[in-house]
């Protein structure tokens, strides 16, 4: 069993901001970890046989710099956030491998803390070798009030080989001066599968990311599934985008959005390039308090034989729902909070249930809170 | 139970119900009929409290205490309960979590309580969504039960329900109403609108109304009523022969 993790300087209410994020510093039901607090790595540790869990700097050491997968699937030049993580002197980060035919029963857990006012910045490779299977949960998180603010620069590259499956959970809970600027992509390989779930329900001062699969391998899968709430200042730019290269490959991109005031732009974009390819993508948004929700769902089809589809739903909460569950006994705001409670409740298929668990304690937080 | 006196309600600028007028007593079950657009319905979301129906006059006494500007869920909760003959489907919520969530009772078991009308595989649905007329019905009976209302409200609880679930749906409501129980010891009353007049095969209703354009014009014998309706039409019922 992984050693507990042990973070002392930070005061408890940061502690449960970590924990809120879905760490567990016990190491109960984590078989590895990987935390770094600013551009400190505090453990990078895995106990399950057959999965590494590295600090970027030892991967490449051992792995001759692992140039099959560096800058393979997010180009360096992509923008100023690439071009500065690229042209760092130390990168920071982690690199989970999981070699051919491992399976993680239990999540590894990654921690991107930020403490200080500075810009924190990574370089993540994830990797699932042939018939791997690998499930991680990744919580970003800052202390509650970072002086006069901070950044995230994180650049993450998946790799799905043949009949491999990933399933990468992101949790964040950052704060009202912080922004944040995830660079993802993934590359799927033949029945290949790849999972990534996104929870932000707390404030941020500005997040973009617009993470994009690409589907090379036969009937290789992507789903994407982002369940936001923006408050009064926040200003969301999310999306994600599936390429269809790999006959029979097929996506599905589904976002719950609520703003109480604050700005969501939901993107999705799915390019059928192929024949026998499928996608879907879904943007429902609720505009609880005066904000906007603005969503840009595309979807691109240039040959016979792809199906591509997609609905998108901004609106408010419907009276006669309210008040069906206020016949039923409960108050107004119970039954508003029932409501949006299933609004947001996405459950996301092959999604193992310790992970469902953690996306549903995250909205826990946000209902006892009042959404 | 249920006292209405001189009620009338408008919804938006019109006015939709005028002078309504009636009492249920304590283990009663009334029925209301009439033709579609009556305002049967209406009459019965404006006793459960829905804020659309505004009453510009007259009062809605229960038990007796006035509920008249009371939320729903003030209503329910002293006991008011409905079953609705189309309810909003909610995206998300699921079934088991809607009656988890409106049981204040921690004794109840939902499952089994969900088995007895056959919907324990419903629990993990989204409410309404894709439900067929039968089923529709069966999450309402369900709701109901675990809300134990002391006074039940019926929008045709048998519309677009197969003859089966009718049994099934019928002979629920008749133990929400207490008719397996002795005359004298019921204490639940109901109000119930029906077209077809199957369900009163379980509810041996004590009395008919008969609503048209708003207004309540029309009282008797629920089962002579509907005879005289199936016969001759709404037209010739209004001639108010049971007043």
């Amino acid at each position: 069993m992984p050693s507990p993790v042990k973070i002392p300087e930070l005061s408890k209410s940061d502690q449960d901001r970590v924990a809120q994020v879905g760490i567990d510093l016990a190491m109960k039901n984590r078989c590895g970890s990987y935390l770094q607090m600013d551009q400190e790595i505090v453990q990078a540790e895995c106990s399950q046989q057959g999965v590494e869990v590295l600090s970027f700097k030892k991967a490449m050491e051992k792995y001759d710099g692992m140039k099959e997968y560096t800058w393979q699937a997010v180009s360096p030049e992509k923008d100023d956030i690439t071009r500065y993580v690229a042209a760092q002197k130390e990168p920071k980060g982690y690199v989970i491998i999981a070699h051919k035919g491992s399976n993680n029963i239990l999540p590894i857990q990654a921690c991107l803390y930020l403490g200080r006012e500075q810009i924190q910045h990574v370089h993540n490779i994830i990797v699932a070798e042939e018939g791997a299977e690998l499930h991680i949960i990744s919580g970003c998180t800052s202390g509650a009030h970072v002086g006069k603010g901070g950044a995230h620069y994180g650049i993450s590259e998946f790799f799905v080989k043949k009949d491999a499956k990933i399933s990468f959970t992101m949790i964040h809970n950052w704060s009202e001066n912080i922004e944040v600027f995830p660079r993802s992509a993934s590359i799927v390989e033949d029945n290949g599968v790849f999972l990534s779930n996104y929870v932000c329900m707390q404030p941020v001062k500005k997040i973009q990311m617009y993470p994009t699969a690409t589907l090379r391998g036969t009937d290789s899968v992507a789903r994407f599934s982002s369940i936001v709430i923006s408050t009064p200042g926040s200003f969301m730019d999310l999306g994600s985008r599936a390429i269809l290269e790999g006959r029979g490959a097929s996506a599905e991109l589904i976002t719950r959005a609520i703003t109480k005031g604050g700005t969501i732009i939901s993107r999705g974009h799915i390019n059928g390039k192929t024949a026998g390819t499928r996608g879907h993508l879904e943007c429902k948004g609720l505009i609880l308090k005066d904000g906007v929700i603005y969503a840009i769902p595309e979807i691109e089809g240039s040959v016979v034989g792809t199906e591509l589809s997609h609905e998108a739903a901004v609106g408010k909460l419907a009276r006669d729902e309210i008040e069906y569950l206020m016949s039923r006994g409960l108050d107004e705001d119970e039954a508003t909070a029932t409501i949006i409670r299933g609004f947001l409740d996405v459950k996301i298929a092959g999604l193992p249930e310790a992970l469902q668990r953690q996306i549903d304690a995250s909205i826990d937080v946000a209902e006892k809170a009042g959404f | 139970m249920l006292q209405i006196k001189d009620l009338h309600v408008n919804v938006g600028d019109k006015e939709v119900l005028y002078n309504i007028n009636l009492h249920i007593g304590e283990g009663e079950t009334h029925v209301l009929l009439g033709p579609n657009g009556s305002g049967k319905t209406t009459l019965l979301m404006t006793i459960m409290g829905f804020a659309n129906y505004s009453i510009t006059r007259g009062k809605i006494i229960f038990k007796g205490e006035d509920v008249t500007t009371m939320k729903a869920n003030e209503r329910a909760k002293r006991g008011i309960g409905m079953l609705f003959q189309r309810p909003p489907t909610i995206s998300g919520l699921k079934l088991g979590k809607m009656l988890t969530a409106i049981s204040r009772n921690k004794e109840d078991n939902i499952p089994e309580l969900a088995r007895s009308v056959h919907m324990d595989k419903f629990l993990e649905r989204d409410i309404n969504k894709g439900f067929s007329g039968g089923e529709i019905k069966r999450s309402e009976v369900l709701q109901l039960m675990i809300q134990n209302p002391d006074f039940v409200m019926l929008d045709e609880p048998e519309s677009g329900v197969d003859l089966e679930n009718i049994s099934l749906i019928g002979t629920a409501i008749g133990s929400l109403l207490e008719k397996d129980k002795h005359l004298v010891r019921r204490k639940k009353s109901g109000l119930v609108i029906t077209h077809t007049g199957y369900i009163l095969d379980y509810l041996d209703a004590d009395r008919g109304h008969v609503m048209c354009d708003g207004e309540i014009k029309c009282h008797g014998n629920p089962r002579e009523i509907l005879k005289d309706i199936k016969q001759l039409g709404y037209k010739e019922c209004l001639q108010c022969r049971h007043q």
